[in-house]
């Protein structure tokens, strides 16, 4: 398992674009990927839009972001990058 | 024989004022959205051997199928984000787990379709964040389109007849990207706003559009007048009506053309001068559609827009001014720290009850009252500028110690984010140049530039409101008083080799355009939408003719 913590930079929040931008990235890895806003949860499929549209993330918030399986390790590198990259170099 | 008509046209409102949302004038038949009354429409019976699941199943298969070919046809990348979003929600089997729910109690698909849909609408509509809220429209878009297919009934592409101006309450934007939209189109929404995507869209496809004209009742087959520039819808017009709009659209048009060739070139007077054309920002969205290349900075960004529903935080005013940063790349942006007060009252900062807010606790006075709130901004401010060439400006500066109080709260502020540990980098201060005694001691004010803040020096120092029809006249800057402000303020300003701009109305009009250039200006900030009308004014001049 590996676990990450990010900071949302994304003036707009975990909004529409990115976060279809996040899923398509998420559905890349064979992990079970998920992103919670608080430590304790709830912690939500990465790969789902509307879970994660259903969080109304707004900017500013630290993402928790964790991953089981086995390329576990760069499926949370590669959100962690695209989160603090305010979702630019994603998969279009 | 005239009679009758007037009074019919005194009774029955014929012209109605919207906002404008997107350029451009139509003379058309006003064509009525037909309502989608999918919720009404009386199912074919189901075929043999379909069961509602299945149903649903195709159904959403369907809408995604019918989504990527309008994607496929759309060229604008925000168009394609809107419909790409779309598509994955609707692919998302999350969406329909409360559609499952009902299919197992015996509900049919359309039912159980709504479950799923309408606890999404439920769940955004409840947010208190604005983005979130707005997506409501992209659901309620998908709703519709799983429906009509439900139903047997084909949405299809919109097909308007030549010369259609579309009349509905609202358009949904996977609706307006299913239309083969022709020149001679137009659309006029009863709500909406000019901030709406798909206000947005029809600027992109240029189709003009007026927003918000309120609650109009047309009857079949009306001739109309839609001027996307004023933002008005003109019904039945009479022969002279239509034969000046057919003048004004021709104008209008060759203009438009010119328009955006001069747009894309930087400015030069007939001489060879170079003019320098910046940007007033209100909205960040706009930025999504305007090349930063049509001009060679940002003049003014108006900070009001962050604080509408009360003080906002610093890292969400970091977020918003960095944005703006990287959108002009190396290009310099002046922002003004928030100008409240006068005709921009703000909930929680500004004072009300004031006799004469114009002259009242407003600008930079109204900061200073409330430094806590204005260091926020600073703080913000000073963080972003890290992020590209960021100026800052204070709007309603009146005496020098005003500036040096502002440099304290820099330092301040400054202080805090060492404390902090936090990046920064300072940015050049200038002042908005409104208070004519200001103006006139220019070269007093130790400062890295300044902004001809036109609306207010004008109304200020012709002691004419800006916002009363009834002393307009009076603000006519061609007061040779006014321009002999302006001259003054170029020559103090070149004697401290300060930048000087100006960022008011006037800058947008090309027909003050010869007024501010021979008054020595150089450096002009506008709406994007003047850009290219701006450009060929300064083109022109001076006019060889003289006079």
């Amino acid at each position: 398992m590996a676990d990450a913590q990010v900071l949302l930079v994304h003036a707009a929040g975990l909004h529409a674009r990115p976060v279809v931008t996040l899923t398509k990235l998420a559905r890349t890895f064979a992990s079970r990927i998920h992103i919670a806003a608080n430590q304790q949860g709830p912690w939500i499929d990465a790969k789902s839009v509307v879970k994660l549209m259903n969080m109304k993330t707004p900017t500013n918030t630290h993402l928790f972001i964790r991953a089981e399986g086995a390329d576990a390790d760069a499926a949370v590198a590669a959100l962690v990058t695209l989160v603090s990259n305010d979702f630019l170099g994603g998969p279009e | 024989m005239n009679a009758p008509r007037v009074n019919a046209r005194l009774t029955q409102p014929r012209h109605f004022a919207g906002q404008p949302a997107a350029p451009g004038m139509v003379f058309g038949r006003i064509v009525e959205l037909p309502v989608q009354r999918t919720q009404e429409a009386k199912k074919p019976p189901a075929p043999a051997g379909a069961n509602p699941p299945d149903e649903l199943a195709q159904a959403i298969a369907e809408a995604a199928q019918q989504l990527q070919a309008l994607m496929a046809r759309s060229a604008a990348g925000d168009a394609r984000k809107i419909l790409e979003f779309q598509i994955e929600f609707l692919s998302d089997p999350v969406l329909l787990e409360p559609a499952h729910a009902a299919l197992a109690r015996d509900a049919d698909a359309s039912t159980a379709w709504l479950a799923a849909i309408d606890a999404q609408i439920e769940e955004f509509e409840a947010s208190t964040d604005d983005y979130f809220r707005h997506r409501t429209g992209d659901l309620r878009d998908m709703r519709a389109r799983v429906l009509a297919i439900l139903a047997g009934v084909d949405i299809g592409p919109l097909q308007l007849p030549a010369g259609a101006i579309l009349l509905a309450d609202d358009l949904e934007p996977s609706r307006f990207l299913a239309a083969a939209w022709r020149t001679d189109h137009a659309i006029a929404l009863r709500g909406s706003s000019p901030t709406a995507h798909v206000a947005l869209l029809a600027r992109a496809h240029r189709v003009p559009m007026v927003v918000g004209i309120g609650n109009v009742a047309v009857p079949a087959q009306c001739n109309a007048i839609l001027d996307g520039n004023a933002g008005t819808l003109l019904l039945e017009p009479d022969a002279d009506q239509i034969e000046a709009f057919t003048r004004a659209r021709a104008q209008n048009e060759t203009a438009q053309a010119d328009n955006d060739a001069a747009a894309a070139q930087p400015a030069f007077t007939a001489t060879g001068e170079h003019v320098k054309v910046l940007l007033n920002v209100a909205s960040i969205d706009e930025l999504d559609w305007i090349d930063p290349a049509i001009c060679d900075g940002v003049g003014l960004v108006r900070t009001e827009l962050l604080f509408a529903h009360g003080p906002p935080d610093e890292e969400t005013q970091v977020q918003f001014y960095q944005r703006i940063l990287r959108w002009a790349g190396e290009r310099p942006v002046i922002i003004r720290t928030l100008d409240a007060g006068g005709d921009k009252p703000i909930a929680g900062v500004t004072i009300n009850g004031e006799t004469n807010p114009f002259l009242g606790v407003r600008g930079v006075r109204l900061s200073l009252a409330a430094p806590e709130v204005f260091k926020v901004q600073l703080r913000a401010l000073l963080r972003a500028s890290v992020a590209g060439n960021l100026r800052i400006m204070v709007p309603m500066i009146t005496n020098v110690e005003e500036v040096q109080r502002v440099r304290v709260l820099i330092d301040e502020a400054a202080a805090e984010l060492d404390a902090r540990g936090v990046t920064y980098a300072r940015a050049p201060l200038g002042i908005m140049v409104e208070v004519p005694a200001a103006a006139l001691a220019l070269d007093t004010f130790d400062v890295d530039f300044a902004s001809i803040g036109s609306n207010d020096l004008l109304q200020y120092t012709m002691a004419a409101a800006r916002d009363n029809p009834s002393v307009t006249p009076l603000t006519d800057p061609r007061h040779p008083g006014f321009a002999f402000l302006l001259q003054t303020l170029v020559r103090l300003a070149s004697a401290r080799a300060l930048s000087l701009s100006l960022c008011g109305d006037l800058a947008a009009q090309p027909e003050q355009v010869p007024l501010l250039l021979s008054a020595g200006l150089r450096a002009l900030s506008m709406p994007a939408a003047a850009v290219g009308a701006v450009k060929r004014a300064i083109a022109r001049w001076p006019a060889s003719t003289g006079r």
